[in-house]
């Protein structure tokens, strides 16, 4: 087995079977964890492709190109994996939470604001532990907001720093 | 003020031209419509209590009654981005279709590239492309704030944009683009309303150096686009230099040619003549747009199809 260029953009795998790099996802993984996690259908991602570049960053790019690819960046950036626990990123479950069925939180609009702050919150839940997506509603649909981390009792607002802001 | 004088016999009611470079700027924000519709957006503006007036020339461009657009849900989650009226009409002349194969070539901070997209529905591809390795972050934080997947972007000289990165393995060179767009790195005189600092630097060799760069960047947009496409060329200045004699230019270096196209914006044609040269008579098929026509910033654009 190879080891992970991180320089470069690799396409993952389509199954087990194929995977010739160490550690590197699967594409059948990926989607079944945001399935799995969130409720968001495989069918959601048929159009896109997925790649790795970064130790674990997987990427989500609309269409093809060839592998590996030596750019600067290709689609959105959309998982980490190669740790313990996956956590999607910020923009990805913006882009694609409206989907979600399960784990998401649906904040009030005093713990929203708190939230893209950057703000920790005490808020009973008795859903899952770990990553979650933070959702309050606007112009009248529930939209998703970012990521949180649920453990004892807590929900912890992963929003990155450069994207948090006082609303 | 100073270096707008050269345009005393150019522009119509040059008084009020003045005036309105001297006026601050309404904000304005493109409606994304990836994540929301212009209703969505008006909707959340309303609950927030941000007034809001829709652009009547762009059914996805509104002013709004804030100085801190970027501080609203609608913002965070990627509805909308700042960006000014007349920096959303290159895009909207290029106008790509989903599907497509688009290079937006000189595409940092990423206010066009992020507009194409949305035209094409994020479906094709898009490359976005910048030399400065320092802006490119900005390009990508507002291409994934805005939920684009279909952008591969490129840190290339636009002068020498490679099509080989593309390459299927075998083949010597990538496809070509369906379209290109050049929003060149230019002297900004049309954003003195904006960045009153805008005329600082200015000069007349400044005005030549990055003409040179100008044609540099359209003449390899022209090579890269396949027999047929499109290249819209812009930019956020009135200088003559930069705009028609470019064009100029490259019309006598490569195959291609000036076509017409409508903008809902009052705007003038481009110029045949300045000082003592004469332009390609097909330069009346550019557009100038001045601050005082529309209140907005000052812009120009020309849209060439490849091949004969």
């Amino acid at each position: 087995m190879s080891e992970n260029d991180g320089q470069r953009f690799d396409r993952i795998p389509a199954t087990e079977d194929e995977r010739e790099v160490e550690g590197r996802a699967t594409r059948e993984e990926v989607v079944d964890w945001w399935e799995n996690r969130f409720g968001i259908p495989a069918e959601t991602f048929a159009d896109h492709t997925f790649w790795e570049k970064g130790a674990g960053k997987i990427w989500i790019f609309a269409g093809d190109a060839p592998s590996p690819i030596s750019i600067e960046g290709l689609g959105m950036t959309f998982l980490r994996t190669r740790q313990e626990h996956w956590k999607p990123t910020t923009d990805a479950v913006q882009r694609f939470g409206r989907l979600a069925t399960t784990n998401v939180f649906e904040l009030t609009e005093e713990q929203a604001g708190r939230f893209v702050a950057g703000e920790d919150q005490e808020i009973p839940y008795d859903g899952d532990w770990g990553y979650v997506i933070a959702a309050h509603e606007i112009a009248g649909e529930r939209e998703p907001i970012g990521v949180g981390l649920y453990v004892y009792g807590e929900l912890k607002s992963t929003v990155p720093k450069g994207r948090q802001r006082s609303v | 003020m100073e270096p707008f004088e050269r345009y005393r016999d150019v522009v119509d009611d040059f008084e009020a031209f003045i005036d309105a470079c001297r006026r601050s700027l309404p904000m304005a924000v493109r409606v994304n419509t990836l994540k929301a519709t212009t209703e969505q957006v008006e909707r959340a503006f309303d609950e927030a209590g941000v007034g809001f007036e829709r652009a009547g020339w762009h059914p996805h461009v509104m002013r709004v009654e804030t100085d801190t657009p970027g501080a609203t849900w609608p913002s965070f989650h990627g509805w909308v981005h700042g960006q000014e009226e007349v920096s959303a009409i290159p895009a909207t002349v290029l106008a790509p279709e989903p599907g497509e194969r688009v290079l937006d070539a000189c595409a940092a901070p990423g206010s066009k590239a992020t507009q194409l997209a949305a035209e094409m529905d994020d479906e094709g591809t898009l490359v976005a492309n910048d030399n400065n390795l320092g802006r490119l972050s900005a390009l990508r934080f507002n291409c994934e704030r805005l939920g684009v997947t279909n952008v591969a972007v490129t840190n290339r000289d636009a002068r020498n944009f490679s099509l080989k990165p593309f390459a299927a393995e075998g083949e010597h060179e990538g496809p070509q683009f369906d379209r290109v767009l050049v929003d060149a790195p230019c002297s900004c005189e049309g954003t003195i309303r904006k960045n009153p600092d805008a005329l600082d630097g200015w000069s007349e060799d400044h005005v030549a150096g990055i003409a040179g760069v100008q044609k540099g960047i359209l003449r390899r947009a022209i090579q890269v686009t396949r027999d047929g496409g499109h290249v819209v060329y812009s930019t956020c200045t009135f200088a003559p230099e930069e705009n028609e004699a470019v064009l100029d230019h490259v019309l006598q270096q490569e195959d291609c040619h000036l076509v017409d196209y409508d903008l809902a914006l009052e705007h003038d044609d481009g110029l045949t003549g300045w000082q003592d040269q004469e332009f390609d008579p097909q330069m009346t098929k550019a557009k100038r747009v001045y601050p005082h026509q529309n209140d907005t910033g000052g812009f120009f654009t020309a849209k060439l199809e490849v091949g004969a």
